[in-house]
């Protein structure tokens, strides 16, 4: 499974270039991988297997798949899925539709070798792959706004690239390579040093700026907001908890390991995320900057439960990873579906329209209930699970804190939810009509995917997060 | 020990022509800049025994990529002797915090490594197949970076290219 679904996308690219083909093309053929993506995971005999199997004839990779790769293959594929089918409603021409289909291509790849490497520097190659293929897709518009929230993506992840390459050359001195089995032992080794100290820290600084936690947030909003509402799903759903959080997981999960410094960071780190994100959100007037700070809140409840240090931690951060990729990618839908309907995204210009978008306002306050941790949505289980991890790893002021940010989550939901969809309808939107089923569609599978996720909620832990770290 | 020296002073001269390349205000200038870094780092790899990666360096970093820099440029109009005067008092505004920047973190990576007393696990070991072996160890790197490129060529393509009906979206 795991070589195939790094060349295959590539193969892909290279197919519908030579000879060029046509928008549609791309974007059908794009559809169909993200499709065989997320089977493959559960069917590897779909051809996943055999592919990968001709292709180590040619190639001898340094690849693996383990139950945490698996989880953030199967929401890449959902995210992606679903991203470009929001893309297409929003695409004007052949050529557009053609570009973002490649580059949506390009980023899968991406984020495919990065969560099958075993070796840090090649983690680092495959975020830089993520990383180039986001700038484009931000600024492939080429709107003013656009352009700056790329280019600030741009300047604040280099900052973050030079730190990881630095920490990985500090390693490499350490261990003799960047492998992550050299590096956990000369960890255990030489775990004192100050130059593996270092090491770590600066990879989990860069991480943090990747991941978008605060203090390090400043390029998010930006990016999220002014980024096209399918490429906003792309962001929002799976791209910063791929190159932030993810390698944030892995990082510790397989390499350096949880010290009570480390878990500390976390810990402090998350609950000003958690804090100030939620209470910025509550100020904004923009849809998509109230969804881009919620991400910044919600990625900090996904480094508190890091915090705790444990194999429940973990698991609950993963599900929380999966959780937040569905609703999340929910929400930047339902928020293309207004700004196609009203042309605009400003949250105060709004009112009523649940009465004219029924199906968009229905599934976006299932995804602000999953968001604010109310049973039996998918976001209540893996909350629950997340104080349940800092409880018992003794973390309880955390714990509170998780359950009581809670509320500011509901605070800043709510008002969004009200001002947008509830109360009287404004005059100016009488001829607003519900959003085309391309729109409604993704909204209703993924709200399924909440509900599903919820009331399934043992079946999913028992068959997919707590076999990924280890708990039986 | 002299070797150290050596290795010093060319780490200090690709400090001192990154910074000269990032602040100067003539384009061409930078560019040429550019190219001095590209060498430096070839020497370095030089004197770091790793002979293939300083030729790719050399020919790549320092020729291929900076006569097509300097193709680019000799398109597009420079800044006039007004515009560079005034550009010139905002970047000494925006750089005077540098060298200070610079400073600390010298000395703050200099404290770091004062009480370090150890060797390299493997220093020794790992330099011969990291040589000899580019493709052999590191064929995903390699897979990794021709995604950058392909994910370039649309860059350009998709943000550099001037379509008469522009604007992305309805």
């Amino acid at each position: 499974m795991t070589i195939s679904l790094i060349f295959v996308p590539i193969i892909l690219v290279i197919l519908l270039n030579i000879p060029r083909l046509s928008g549609k093309a791309a974007y059908y053929a794009a559809l169909a991988f993200f499709a065989w993506q997320f089977l493959s995971v559960f069917f590897p005999f779909l051809g996943s297997q055999q592919i990968a199997d001709l292709i180590s004839k040619f190639f001898n990779l340094n690849v693996y798949a383990d139950g945490i790769s698996k989880i953030m293959i199967i929401s890449a594929a959902i995210t992606a899925f679903v991203s470009l089918i929001t893309s297409k409603v929003f695409a004007k021409r052949d050529s557009r539709l053609f570009a973002l289909s490649n580059l949506m291509l390009l980023a899968a790849a991406g984020i495919n070798g990065l969560v099958f490497a075993r070796d840090l520097f090649t983690m680092y190659v495959f975020i830089e792959v993520i990383a180039v293929a986001s700038y484009i897709l931000i600024a492939i518009d080429k709107k003013d706004g656009a352009l700056e929230g790329g280019f600030k993506y741009l300047i604040i992840s280099s900052v973050a690239t030079v730190m990881m390459l630095f920490s990985a050359a500090l390693f490499f001195l350490v261990a003799g390579s960047t492998g992550f089995a050299e590096i956990s032992l000369a960890v255990k080794d030489f775990g004192a040093n100050p130059l593996v100290s270092a090491a770590t820290m600066l990879f989990i600084t860069a991480l943090l700026i990747k991941g978008g936690i605060i203090p390090f947030h400043a390029w998010l909003s930006g990016a999220y907001a002014e980024a096209p509402a399918g490429v906003s799903v792309f962001l929002g759903g799976i791209i910063t908890k791929t190159t932030g959080i993810f390698t944030l997981i892995r990082f510790f999960y397989s390499v350096v390991g949880f010290s009570e410094n480390i878990k500390t960071v976390l810990l402090i780190a998350g609950s000003l995320s958690i804090v100030i994100g939620a209470l910025i959100a509550v100020t904004q007037k923009d849809f998509k900057r109230v969804l881009a700070y919620s991400s910044i809140s919600q990625v900090g409840y996904i480094v508190l439960a890091l915090g705790a240090g444990t194999a429940l931690g973990i698991g609950a951060a993963l599900f929380h990873v999966f959780n937040h990729a569905v609703f999340k990618s929910l929400l930047f839908v339902n928020s293309a579906s207004v700004e196609k309907e009203t042309g605009r995204l400003d949250i105060d210009s709004f009112g009523g329209l649940g009465y004219k978008m029924p199906i968009t306002s229905g599934t976006a306050a299932i995804a602000f209930l999953s968001a604010a941790g109310i049973p039996p949505f998918s976001g209540f289980w893996s909350k629950l699970l997340i104080i349940l991890a800092l409880w018992s790893a003794n973390c309880k002021g955390f714990a509170v804190l998780a359950v009581l940010a809670s509320l500011f989550t509901m605070a800043y939901f709510l008002n969004l939810q009200k001002k947008v969809f509830f109360g009287e309808l404004n005059a100016q939107l009488e001829d607003v009509r519900e959003a085309p089923l391309a729109l409604t569609l993704p909204a209703m599978f993924l709200c399924a995917l909440t509900i599903g996720a919820g009331l399934l909620f043992p079946y999913v832990l028992r068959l997919l997060i707590f076999p990924a770290v280890g708990i039986v | 020990m002299d070797l150290m020296y050596v290795h010093i002073l060319l780490l200090a001269l690709l400090v001192i022509f990154s910074v000269l390349a990032a602040v100067n205000l003539r384009i061409i200038r930078a560019a040429i800049l550019l190219a001095t870094v590209s060498l430096v780092t070839t020497f370095i790899l030089f004197a770091l025994k790793t002979p293939l990666a300083a030729i790719f360096e050399l020919s790549v970093c320092a020729g291929l990529i900076t006569v097509i820099f300097i193709s680019v440029i000799s398109l597009t109009n420079p800044l006039t002797r007004e515009e560079r005067a005034d550009e010139k008092t905002k970047m000494f505004k925006r750089a005077v915090l540098l060298p200070v920047i610079v400073l600390v973190c010298g000395g703050a990576f200099y404290m770091l490594t004062k009480g370090v007393d150890f060797i390299p696990v493997a220093a020794g070991a790992v330099s011969k197949p990291e040589q000899g072996g580019m493709w052999n160890m590191r064929q995903l790197d390699l897979v990794g970076q021709v995604i950058i490129i392909l994910a370039g060529v649309f860059g350009v393509a998709a943000l550099f290219k001037d379509n008469k009906d522009d604007g992305g979206e309805k």
